[in-house]
């Protein structure tokens, strides 16, 4: 059988391996240091330069990760949310009193962040003001809006948006069935949730209205925004799946743009962050970078391996990070 | 080749020793290590590193089925604990006493990334021997345990007499006739009866023959003859068991030396499930189709089926398709008219 993709540009001599030397859950920059974030309790920090070194942050597993400009916020199955910044310096920034699994973690505007554990919510201001909410069911993932303190929570048969500076009432977008990951579009109109079933329901903040995303061959594990917001592009196919959502309507009554196929799953996605690429990881370990306009693909990585667990740009969008999950890793210089 | 993490269910009703299995599994000198899945509401005094506390968070799923439920909470319990892959080696789920095994199984098989990682290994009910009779006429879990069951312990047999544990004996066969059965006290028991049963691999189907142990430990069952016999009416075994039937949960055993045909079977099949998948608890079949070398084999819980071919027939084995149904209330009669229409 011949390979497809044998004659495609390659940036693959790029690639400088780390040996993450566990398997790799998630990668995120701070600054030029690429940072993997390993399923057993440690960091990787790679630095552009220089040899990387494990951090460890957690007593267990690492459960959820997120990055600002200055640090990785994770939290773990010992009940801490630990931040780490570029140096490998840690901090606990929270322990469950109860020390439940801190399920999730996401970090929000003027350095506020949040976590929840089981059914609870959490949200800190960088000031150091903390709230919870309890939510109907245990949450499934946590996302802030562009602006403002608002969070947006997951859980069984809908969403809760919830303004955590402000007295009001928390807000409850309902749809039946298990809402797990959750994204706002960068200019805050849409909210997009990936569900238990291979589908993903979407809400248009204005007037509610549902939207559902199916076609889908496996759960979606891995979405995010294209520069702008034009494309929401996702995991859960053998190829690269992007709703649009140029119109004010979003992607209601439209099909996908579909790039990208392969004879495996892709399994996670990563947007560029200056231009209309995204950087897509699969079963078998191949990486491509796929133009959204015409759909031309560079080869990242080569498939012959674990899945690909983790990929990762830095905030310039010149280099990437990617991570598989038999503790493989590299970063890829395009500067 | 697998190297997912097996799973075992341990259900029971309140009270009927599923703890004491528990510890018993953590504690003896086998050096496996377990994590080890509580309900939170549970009895607590589970001395092991690994014990995480779930809420047993029953979740539909939007394809249109009722019986299509999963455990949310398993779904991210277990993706959390695989992030510790290679600190233990199987998982136990403690489910409460008014449990319903079947989202905990289906979760195995509804969910990509629980079943690319772990499998299902066995559902294990702990059954009390002095109070089951009673709570299978008024908790409708109860005999839901018993009917899902793979491997069921008779416990404190020590607390009722000898015919009273024969009646309560025979009360369970008349639910399930197929699980291993066991009597215990404090739930000793050897621990490869209970772990490693690997009773939803496919590959480990081997016959499928009610269970009737007697008192000696002998197979006292006598079925080589048609369907028609498995209930309906009480009568003495071999063993001395009364021969029950119950009013609301039964099994359907299905048995033909005629080929079958896979293009009638398997729609039949699927719309058996898709119409009655509420009713049907488990099933699981060996067949032989026309034409083919290969015995075919499958199981399910509720409508979801799982089957491929096994191995070929061996020379001089009987090719014989056999099917059995658990479940409540089941249209045997229109099952066993659908199956006849399977024919070759």
């Amino acid at each position: 059988m011949t390979d497809p993709r044998a004659n495609i540009p390659s940036v693959v001599e790029r690639t400088r391996p780390v040996k993450a030397g566990a398997p790799v859950v998630a990668a995120h920059f701070l600054g030029q240091t690429a940072v993997f974030v390993l399923g057993e309790g440690a960091l990787v920090l790679a630095p552009r330069a220089g040899e990387a070194r494990s951090v460890p942050v957690h007593g267990g597993a690492i459960l959820s990760s997120a990055a600002d400009a200055d640090r990785i916020v994770t939290g773990g199955d010992d009940g801490k949310v630990v931040a780490t910044d570029a140096e490998g310096k840690s901090t606990t920034l929270a322990t469950d009193a109860k020390r439940r699994w801190i399920d999730h973690v996401a970090v929000g505007p003027a350095g506020a962040f949040a976590w929840s554990a089981g059914k609870a919510a959490f949200v800190r201001t960088a000031k150091g003001s903390e709230r919870m909410l309890e939510v109907p069911s245990t949450v499934g993932g946590l996302a802030f809006a562009p602006k403002g303190l608002r969070l947006a929570i997951a859980h069984y048969n809908g969403l809760t948006l919830w303004f955590a500076n402000a007295q009001s009432e928390p807000e409850r977008l309902q749809w039946k069935g298990s809402h797990l990951d959750v994204v706002m579009s960068p200019d805050g109109r849409f909210v997009i949730t990936s569900m238990q079933e291979p589908t993903l329901h979407g809400w248009r903040l204005a007037d509610r209205k549902d939207m559902r995303m199916s076609g889908y061959g496996a759960r979606v594990r891995s979405l995010g925004w294209s520069v702008g917001g034009k494309w929401l592009a996702t995991s859960g196919s053998t190829q690269l799946i992007l709703w649009p959502f140029q119109g004010k309507d979003g992607p209601m009554g439209k099909t996908p743009r579909i790039l990208a196929s392969t004879e495996v799953q892709a399994e996670v996605v990563a947007c560029h962050p200056k231009q209309e690429v995204v950087a897509v990881g699969y079963a078998d370990g191949l990486v491509l970078l796929v133009r959204i306009e015409d759909g031309a693909e560079v080869l990242a990585r080569k498939g012959a391996g674990a899945p690909i667990t983790a990929l990762a740009w830095n905030a310039t969008g010149t280099a990437l990070a990617v991570g598989a999950e038999d503790g493989e890793a590299g970063v890829t210089d395009f500067g | 080749m697998s190297d997912k993490v097996p799973v075992t269910v341990l259900t029971g009703y309140l009270g009927a020793g599923k703890t004491t299995l528990l510890n018993r599994i953590l504690s003896e000198p086998h050096g496996q290590k377990y994590a080890v899945i509580v309900n939170e509401f549970g009895e607590i005094g589970i001395d092991n590193d690994l014990v995480v506390g779930a809420d047993e968070e029953v979740f539909e799923m939007n394809n249109g089925c009722v019986c299509c439920t999963v455990r949310g909470d398993l779904v991210r319990i277990i993706d959390g604990l695989m992030r510790r892959k290679g600190k233990f080696d199987a998982i136990i789920v403690e489910t409460t006493g008014l449990a319903d095994p079947a989202p905990v199984a289906q979760t195995f098989f509804m969910d990509d990334n629980v079943g690319r990682k772990a499998k299902l290994d066995a559902v294990v009910t702990v059954a009390d021997a002095k109070w089951l009779q009673e709570r299978l006429k008024d908790a409708p879990e109860a005999k839901n345990q018993i009917a899902f069951a793979d491997v069921i312990l008779l416990n404190k047999t020590d607390l009722v007499d000898p015919d009273a544990l024969s009646e309560v004996e025979a009360r369970i066969r008349g639910i399930n006739p197929y699980a291993k059965l066991h009597k215990t006290e404090r739930c000793k028991i050897a621990l490869p009866e209970v772990l490693g049963r690997n009773a939803f691999d496919l590959d480990r189907i081997m016959e499928i023959e009610p269970e009737f142990l007697g008192d000696g430990g002998h197979h006292h069952h006598d079925h080589d003859h048609d369907h028609g016999h498995d209930h309906g009416h009480e009568h003495h075994h071999g063993g001395g068991l009364k021969h029950y039937h119950d009013e609301e949960m039964q099994s359907v055993s299905l048995r033909t030396d005629q080929p079958l045909d896979p293009d009638k079977f398997f729609p039949w099949v699927q719309d058996l499930v898709q119409t009655e998948g509420p009713s049907i608890l488990r099933c699981k079949g060996i067949l032989a189709f026309k034409d083919d070398d290969a015995r075919f084999v499958f199981q399910g819980v509720h409508m979801i089926l799982d089957g491929d071919h096994q191995r070929p027939w061996q020379p001089g084995e009987k090719r014989e398709s056999r099917i059995i149904f658990i479940g409540r209330k089941l249209p045997e009669a229109k099952i066993r008219e659908g199956f006849a229409g399977c024919a070759a």
